[in-house]
């Protein structure tokens, strides 16, 4: 290999879609599971670490087949790696951590539709060296990652009062003991985790000038 | 090679497709045992919640050996099969057989002092099957709990089924009237009569499910229909 593992345009790829270029708020992949999965932490981490690994892996072998890939059935040789690893991970949550997929149900199916997947396929494995593809995987799931970790914490700390299922607001805060507070049911809604993505939206691109469109 | 001829595309795409066949039905069967000792433990955890127990995965095992005193597995007319497993009887495999070739799972379960019958339930929802247990007091005809589950109901709807708020209802309803026809129990929608301790509230948007839930409990109490009559008298 002609440049280092970790030379800087190499760790570019991992950092940027953390912040600049983003897949949920910036590209604008993948809202539909950042919605659905992340009324409780725990969830929200689950499918970050799937997508992380399934993004990576897909990337990594579409990245190493991309030279013997015949062009008119690309689409489709990116779906059926993308499928088969996904049931990979679905079959491997059923066996070992099996309460966190029966929460995830049909969201694990969900990560075939996940559009950053395909997305990183087309845009970046296929025209790059399988290193390189699969730290843009990581770095993507990453930032997908991030931003489902923080809505997963606000909503559940709104919604549920609690973080990873350990309580946090103390009982004897809420109305039912005698205090003043209530859970925010809304937070435990879709609708507020899309208002959430749309208030982190706003924070980055008042803070990243490059972001503004004219 | 010609990357865009039409052989190397065919070939490509067989080739593909059996690497990936063969990869995913080898981790399946390597996962199997795994997949299956979690699919035992919360076929316990919902018997037990049947009855109103509530269990973790950890404690599921041990409630469930201490809590239920008995299973066996009766046939059409009431009487017990021998020699056969009431926990690993697969309703889906007794649903296709005829009624009077069916066997059915009965367990009991020993619970402040009294004994409670466990029904196991199997039916059709609006995307998939759904199931349950009831539990009927020793006099085989008041509820004493109910637990649903389903496979792929809408969430928010159909999927409604497995929550508390349906399934609390059920505690105290009655599956025969008062001369002894079963009548089981009718799931309603807002407007529709039932005698009140027949009846549970169905789920609005969720139909189908409730009307495929109602079906299940009458169908499947009248396969037990012998047994609990020959307990009752």
């Amino acid at each position: 290999m002609s440049e280092a593992l970790f030379s800087k345009k190499n760790l570019k790829l991992l950092s940027d879609p953390l912040g600049g270029s983003n897949p949920i708020t910036v590209q604008v992949l993948g809202v539909c599971s950042a919605l659905a999965v992340t009324a409780q932490l725990k969830p929200a981490i689950v499918m970050s670490i799937s997508v992380t690994v399934v993004v990576a892996a897909a990337n990594v072998i579409i990245s190493l087949l991309r030279n013997t890939i015949p062009n008119r059935i690309r689409i489709i040789v990116q779906l059926v790696i993308i499928a088969a690893l996904v049931i990979l991970v679905d079959q491997v949550l059923k066996a070992f951590v099996y309460d966190v997929s029966k929460q995830l149900s049909v969201f694990v199916g969900l990560i075939i539709t996940n559009c950053i997947l395909m997305g990183r396929l087309e845009a970046f494995a296929l025209g790059n060296r399988p290193w390189q593809s699969f730290l843009d995987g990581i770095g993507n799931g990453a930032g997908y990652g991030i931003i489902l970790i923080i809505i997963g914490t606000v909503r559940e700390l709104f919604g549920s009062g609690s973080i990873l299922g350990f309580r946090i607001i103390p009982d004897s805060w809420y109305i039912a003991n005698g205090g003043f507070y209530a859970n925010n049911g809304m937070m435990l809604l879709p609708p507020m985790a899309l208002i959430l993505v749309g208030i982190i939206i706003w924070i980055q691109r008042s803070m990243n000038k490059k972001l503004i469109e004219n | 090679m010609n990357r865009n001829s039409n052989s190397y595309t065919v070939l490509y795409a067989a080739i593909m497709v059996i690497l990936v066949a063969a990869v995913l039905a080898s981790v399946s069967i390597a996962l199997r045992p795994a997949q299956k000792r979690n699919f035992d433990v919360e076929k316990k955890q919902n018997i037990l919640a049947s009855v109103n127990i509530e269990s973790t995965p950890a404690n599921a095992e041990q409630l469930y050996s201490e809590k239920i005193v008995n299973e066996y597995v009766v046939n059409l007319k009431g009487e017990i099969v021998e020699g056969e497993n009431a926990f690993t009887t697969d309703l889906k495999v007794q649903r296709s057989k005829k009624p009077e070739e069916r066997l059915l799972p009965v367990f009991e379960c020993q619970v402040e002092g009294s004994l409670k019958y466990i029904f196991p339930l199997y039916g059709t929802g609006l995307w998939g099957p759904i199931w349950g247990f009831v539990a009927l007091n020793d006099d085989m005809n008041t509820i004493y709990g109910a637990n649903f589950d389903h496979q792929s109901e809408t969430p928010g709807l159909g999927a409604e089924i497995s929550t508390q708020i349906f399934e609390a209802p059920f505690i105290g309803k009655k599956i025969f009237d008062e001369s002894g026809n079963l009548v089981s129990i009718t799931v309603v929608k807002v407007g529709q009569e039932a005698p009140e301790q027949h009846k549970v509230d169905g789920i609005s948007g969720g139909t189908i499910t409730s009307k495929g839930l109602e079906k299940m409990l009458l169908d499947d109490f009248t396969s037990y229909l012998e047994f609990l009559k020959k307990k009752k008298y």
